[in-house]
C-alpha cells in the first residue's frame, strides 16, 4: 500500500490504493530495468515444450499484440479524422482562420481569434490561481503538517480530482456565480477597476468565474506532482540546509523546493494541459460570447466550449469543417504542452527515458 | 592554513528572517485551507440542494416536458449504466490486453511506442475524442448511439486500465513466472492464470478508476449518446445520460429542472464514489481471504 | 578559535526509546575529540544532540544542559537556528547541493544569514576552500561547475566548506570519511588535523584507527551511555573500563 498519488491522472477518489502510484513515465523506466531473464530462461523452455502449447500461445501473442496495436490505431484514427474532416475549412481560411476576429456562421466568416483569446486568458487566470494554491497544499502536507492530518488532507485534494466537470459547471452557475455577482466582482470593481480588468457589466458568468472554476479543477493536478518531486528530494538536502542554520521556511526554500523546481515546473505544465482541454465546466459559466474583452467580467468563448455549443447545430459542412479545425487545433496544442510536461516531471522523478536497452 | 576571520560575529536571527518563516507558515496553511472550501462547499451543496428533489418518482420517471412539474431521471440513470457497460467492454480488454503488451512482450521500441500513445491518448481533452468518434461512428451509423458514446468512453478508459495493469504486472516477480514455466506450463496460461491473478487487485482497482473518471464525462457524449427524453434501451439509437442530462436543466431556465439537476449530480458523485468504494471493499477482503 | 563543550545530563529519546542515558562530558576546546562505540550505541544521535539536529526527527527529543562555549544550547531562550549557525555539521555522506556551483554551495549559508556584500563574499568563499584544502582544485571553477559534479572526497570537502564559511565555533563531524575511498579519507584526516587549530572538532567514527590517528580524547559509548572518555593514548592502550577493552580489542562490535 503505498500513499503517493498517480500523478499523471489524479483522478483517483478516496485516497489509498493498492497499487503504488507511479505516472506512466515511470513504466517506461521501470520496464527497462526489469530485464528479460524471463525471456531467456523462456526460450530454453520453450524449445523443450511440447508442439501443443505453441498454437495457443500464438494465439495468444496474436491477440494481445492486437491490443497494443489497437491504441496505436486508435490515436492515429482520431489525429486522422481530425486532420480529413477540417480538410474543408483549412482550405477555404488558411492560416487567417486563427486571427479571425470575426465569428459570425450565419454570414458565413469563421475567425477563431476570440476562442484562441479565451482558451489562453482563461487558462491562464486559472494557472495564476492554482499555482500557489497548489504549491501551498503541496508544501502544507509533505513538510508542515502534522503527521495525523496528513492522510485526511491529500485524500480531500485528490477528491477535488475525482468531481466531474459538469458538476463543477452545476455548482459554478449556481453558487459562485451568484457569489461573484453580490460580492467579489463589486468589491473587485471597487478597488481595482482603475486596472481595466475589473470594469463593466457584473454578470457573476464570465471570464473570472472560468478561471476560478478550473484553477480549483486544476489544484489537485499540480498539487499531487509538486508532492510527489518534493517528497522525492532526499532527507539528507534537507539536513544540510538546517546545519547551516536556517528556519524551517528557509530549509524549504533552499533544500527541497529548489531541487524539486524543475518536476514543478513539468506539474505545472501538465495542469496548463488539463486546463486547455477542460469543456463542461467552463462552458456552463464563461458566458458564450465570442468577443475579446479586457475585463475579466466579460463573457468570453474558449476552443472546447464553442465546439460544445454549436457542433450539434453546425449548419453546413464548412461550418461543422471549421469546429473541426479548432478541435484539431486543439488536440495539437495538448499534445505538445503534455509532452513537455512528460519530459520534465521524467526528468526528475525517474531519470531520463533513454533509448538504451542494455 | 589561513586564519579564518570572523565577519559575521554572533549576531542573532534576524527579525526579518523569523517573519518570513511565520508569513509563509501561515500562507501555505492559508492555501490548503482554500483548496479544501470548495470541496467540501460542492458536496454540501449537492447534499441540500439534491436530497430534496430525490424521491420515488425521480427514480423512476422520465423527463416531463418543461413547465410541467416533476418527472424524473430514470431514463438518465438507466442509460448511463447502458452507456458504461458499452464502454466498459471496450476499455476494459484493450487496455488490459495493451498493458499485457507492455508488461510481457513490449520491453522494445515497439512497446515505447504504444507507452507513448497510450500517454498522447490519456491526454487528449475529451471534446475532441467526441468529435473523432462522432466522425467514425455516428456519420456511418447516421444516427446518435448509445454505442457511439460508449466508443468513445471506451477509448478514454484504455489507458487508465493499460497503465494500471502494467505496472501492477511488473510487480509480480520473475522468479512467479518461472516456476511456472518450469513447471510446463505455456506463456499464455501463466500470463493469464499467474501474472494476472496475483496481480488481479490493482487491475480491477485500475478498471475502476477508469470507470469513475469517464461516468463523469459530458463533453464527448454531447455528439455520440446526444440524450433523450424518453426511454431507450437500444444501442444504435440515442441515449440519455446522467451527466448529459444535468448539464442540459442545468443550463436551462426552468427552476424545477435545476432543482432535479442538482439532484442528478448527486447521484452521479455517489454512483462514482460508491463504485470506487466497492471496489475497495471487495479487493480488500479478497486479500485478506488469501493471506 | 574554538570553545569548549561542557555537557551536563543529556538525555534522548525516539518517541518512547531512550537513545542516550545522562551523558555528562566536557570536550576541550581547539582539540579533536572522537566518539567511538558499535553500532546503535548513540554516538550520532549524541553528536545530533549538540546542535540541536536530533529534534528535527518527529518524535525525538533532548533534555538536559549542552553549553557551548557561553551558548546555552537547551536554554529557555535559545534559538536553534542560531545554535545550528554557530555549530557546523558535515555528514556521513556528502550532500552538496546539487542545483547550485561550487561558489553558491560555500556562500549558501552566508546567504541564509542576509549577507550581501560581494567582495567580502568572495574573500569568505575563497577562506573556506583554502580552510578546506579544496580552493587549488575548483578556483577556475567556481561559477561554472555544480556541486554534484565533483568527485565523492571534493564534495566532503565541499561541505566542509560550506560548514565552515558561516564561521562557527565548534566543528561537527559524523563519519565524514566512511562513505570515501582510502585516498580521500586521508586527505579528510589531514584536514582535521589542522582544522584544530582554529575549531573545536568532535567526530564521530566508527573506524578506531581512525580515532587513533587523528583525535587527541576519545568517548567510548555502549548502549547510550558514556562508559570511558579518556585521552586517546589513553583509551587504547590501557583502558580503565573492561567494556572498552572488549570493544577496542575486536571482542564485539
Amino acid at each position: 500500500m503505498s500513499d503517493s498519488v498517480d500523478p499523471m491522472n489524479p483522478t483517483e477518489p478516496l485516497g489509498q490504493l493498492q497499487k503504488p502510484a507511479t505516472a506512466i513515465p515511470s513504466m517506461a523506466q521501470v520496464s527497462r530495468e526489469r530485464k528479460p531473464a524471463a525471456s531467456t530462461v523462456l526460450q530454453k523452455i520453450r524449445t523443450s515444450q511440447p508442439r501443443a502449447s505453441r498454437i495457443p500461445d500464438a494465439v495468444f501473442r496474436v491477440i494481445i499484440v492486437l491490443s497494443a496495436v489497437s491504441v496505436f490505431a486508435i490515436v492515429v484514427l482520431v489525429a486522422w479524422e481530425l486532420i480529413d474532416k477540417s480538410r474543408l475549412s483549412l482550405h477555404q481560411f488558411g492560416i487567417g482562420f486563427f486571427y479571425g476576429h470575426d465569428w459570425d456562421p450565419v454570414n458565413g466568416s469563421f475567425g477563431a481569434m476570440p476562442f484562441i483569446y479565451g482558451t489562453l486568458v482563461s487558462s491562464f487566470l486559472a494557472l495564476l490561481l492554482a499555482v500557489p494554491l497548489s504549491l501551498g497544499v503541496a508544501v502544507y502536507i509533505t513538510e508542515m503538517c502534522p503527521q495525523r492530518l496528513r492522510a485526511i488532507i491529500s485524500f480531500l485534494v485528490e477528491l477535488l480530482a475525482a468531481i466531474p466537470s459538469v458538476i463543477y459547471g452545476l455548482w459554478g452557475i449556481f453558487v459562485l456565480a451568484p457569489l461573484l455577482r453580490e460580492y467579489v466582482e463589486p468589491f473587485l470593481a471597487r478597488t481595482l477597476g482603475w486596472t481595466g480588468f475589473f470594469s463593466g457589466p457584473m454578470y457573476g458568468l464570465g471570464m473570472l468565474a472560468a478561471g476560478i472554476i478550473m484553477a480549483i479543477m486544476v489544484v489537485p493536478i499540480i498539487a499531487s506532482i509538486t508532492r510527489e518531486v518534493l517528497t522525492a528530494v532526499p532527507q539528507n538536502q534537507r539536513e544540510a540546509v538546517l546545519a547551516l542554520g536556517a528556519t524551517r521556511w528557509e530549509m524549504i526554500r533552499m533544500g527541497v523546493l529548489r531541487n524539486a523546481r524543475i518536476g514543478i515546473v513539468g506539474g505545472i505544465i501538465l495542469g496548463l494541459g488539463r486546463a486547455l482541454g477542460e469543456t463542461m465546466a467552463v462552458t456552463m459559466v464563461i458566458g458564450n460570447r465570442p468577443e475579446v474583452a479586457k475585463s475579466l467580467f466579460a463573457p468570453g468563448y474558449t476552443m472546447a466550449s464553442v465546439i460544445a455549443n454549436e457542433f450539434t447545430e453546425a449548419t453546413g459542412d464548412l461550418y461543422l469543417s471549421a469546429l473541426v479545425e479548432i478541435g484539431l487545433a486543439l488536440f495539437l496544442v495538448t499534445l505538445i504542452v503534455n509532452a513537455l510536461a512528460r519530459l520534465l516531471v521524467w526528468s526528475i522523478t525517474r531519470g531520463s527515458p533513454g533509448r538504451s536497452h542494455a | 592554513m589561513p586564519d579564518p576571520v570572523h565577519i559575521s560575529g554572533t549576531q542573532e536571527v534576524g527579525w526579518f528572517r523569523r517573519a518570513a518563516d511565520y508569513l509563509a507558515t501561515g500562507f501555505v496553511a492559508l492555501a490548503a485551507v482554500l483548496v479544501i472550501v470548495p470541496l467540501l462547499a460542492i458536496f454540501a451543496y449537492l447534499v441540500l440542494k439534491g436530497v430534496g428533489s430525490i424521491n420515488i418518482s425521480f427514480l423512476t420517471q422520465t423527463p416531463k416536458p418543461p413547465g410541467e412539474a416533476g418527472g424524473g431521471m430514470a431514463n438518465a440513470i438507466v442509460g448511463t449504466g447502458l452507456i458504461l457497460a458499452v464502454s466498459s467492454l471496450i476499455g476494459v480488454p484493450l487496455g488490459i490486453g495493451s498493458g499485457i503488451y507492455l508488461a510481457e512482450y513490449g520491453r522494445n521500441r515497439f512497446g515505447d511506442l504504444v507507452r507513448f500513445t497510450a500517454d498522447v491518448l490519456n491526454g487528449v481533452p475529451s471534446i475532441v475524442i467526441g468529435i473523432a468518434v462522432y466522425s467514425l461512428v455516428v456519420i456511418p451509423q447516421k444516427h446518435f448511439s448509445a454505442f457511439s458514446g460508449g466508443v468513445a468512453l471506451g477509448i478514454m478508459m484504455i489507458p487508465t486500465v493499460a497503465r494500471a495493469t502494467e505496472e501492477m504486472l511488473l510487480m509480480v516477480p520473475n522468479v512467479v513466472r518461472e516456476a511456472a514455466y518450469g513447471l510446463g506450463i505455456p506463456k499464455w496460461r501463466t500470463t493469464l492464470s499467474i501474472s494476472l491473478r496475483t496481480a488481479s487487485a490493482g487491475v480491477i482497482t485500475g478498471c475502476m478508476l477508469a470507470f469513475a473518471r469517464v461516468a463523469g464525462e459530458t463533453a464527448p457524449l454531447l455528439f455520440t449518446a446526444f440524450g433523450n427524453q424518453f426511454w431507450n434501451l437500444k444501442l444504435n439509437q440515442p441515449t440519455a445520460a446522467l451527466s448529459l442530462q444535468v448539464f442540459t436543466y442545468a443550463i436551462s431556465p426552468y427552476d424545477d429542472w435545476h432543482k432535479q439537476a442538482w439532484a442528478g449530480a448527486l447521484i452521479l458523485i455517489l454512483l462514482i464514489v460508491g463504485a470506487v468504494a466497492a471496489v475497495r471493499i471487495t479487493t480488500s477482503r479478497g486479500m485478506m481471504k488469501g493471506a | 578559535m574554538g570553545v569548549g563543550i561542557e555537557v551536563r545530563g543529556l538525555n534522548a529519546w525516539y518517541g518512547k526509546n531512550q537513545s542516550l542515558n545522562s551523558i555528562d562530558m566536557t570536550v576541550a576546546a581547539n582539540h579533536v575529540t572522537a566518539v567511538i562505540g558499535p553500532s546503535g550505541c548513540g554516538k550520532s544521535t549524541y553528536v545530533r544532540c549538540l546542535n540541536r539536529m536530533h529534534e528535527t526527527i518527529p518524535e525525538a527529543r533532548a533534555e538536559g544542559s549542552v553549553k557551548v562555549g557561553e551558548m546555552d544550547v537547551y536554554g529557555s531562550g535559545s534559538d536553534p537556528v542560531e545554535v545550528r549557525r554557530r555549530i557546523g555539521m558535515v555528514f556521513q555522506k556528502p550532500n552538496p547541493f546539487p542545483t547550485m556551483s561550487i561558489y553558491d554551495n560555500v556562500a549558501a549559508g552566508l546567504k541564509l544569514n542576509g549577507f550581501r556584500n560581494r567582495k567580502q563574499m568572495n574573500e569568505l568563499v575563497e577562506r573556506s576552500l583554502k580552510l578546506a584544502a579544496l580552493w587549488e582544485e575548483v578556483k577556475d571553477n567556481l561559477h561554472k561547475k555544480s556541486g554534484a559534479s565533483l568527485s565523492g572526497g571534493q564534495q566532503q570537502r565541499l561541505c566542509i566548506a560550506r560548514a565552515l564559511a558561516v564561521e562557527p565555533e565548534v566543528l561537527l563531524m559524523d563519519e565524514p570519511a566512511s562513505a570515501l575511498d582510502p585516498i580521500s579519507t586521508s586527505k579528510i584526516e589531514e584536514l582535521i588535523f589542522q582544522l584544530k587549530q582554529h575549531y573545536t572538532v568532535v567526530i564521530v567514527t566508527h573506524n578506531m584507527q581512525q580515532a587513533a590517528r587523528v583525535a587527541e580524547f576519545t568517548a567510548f559509548f555502549l548502549m547510550g551511555s558514556l562508559i570511558e572518555y579518556d585521552k586517546t593514548e589513553k583509551i587504547f592502550t590501557t583502558p580503565a573500563d573492561k567494556r572498552t577493552e572488549d570493544y577496542i580489542t575486536g571482542r564485539f562490535g
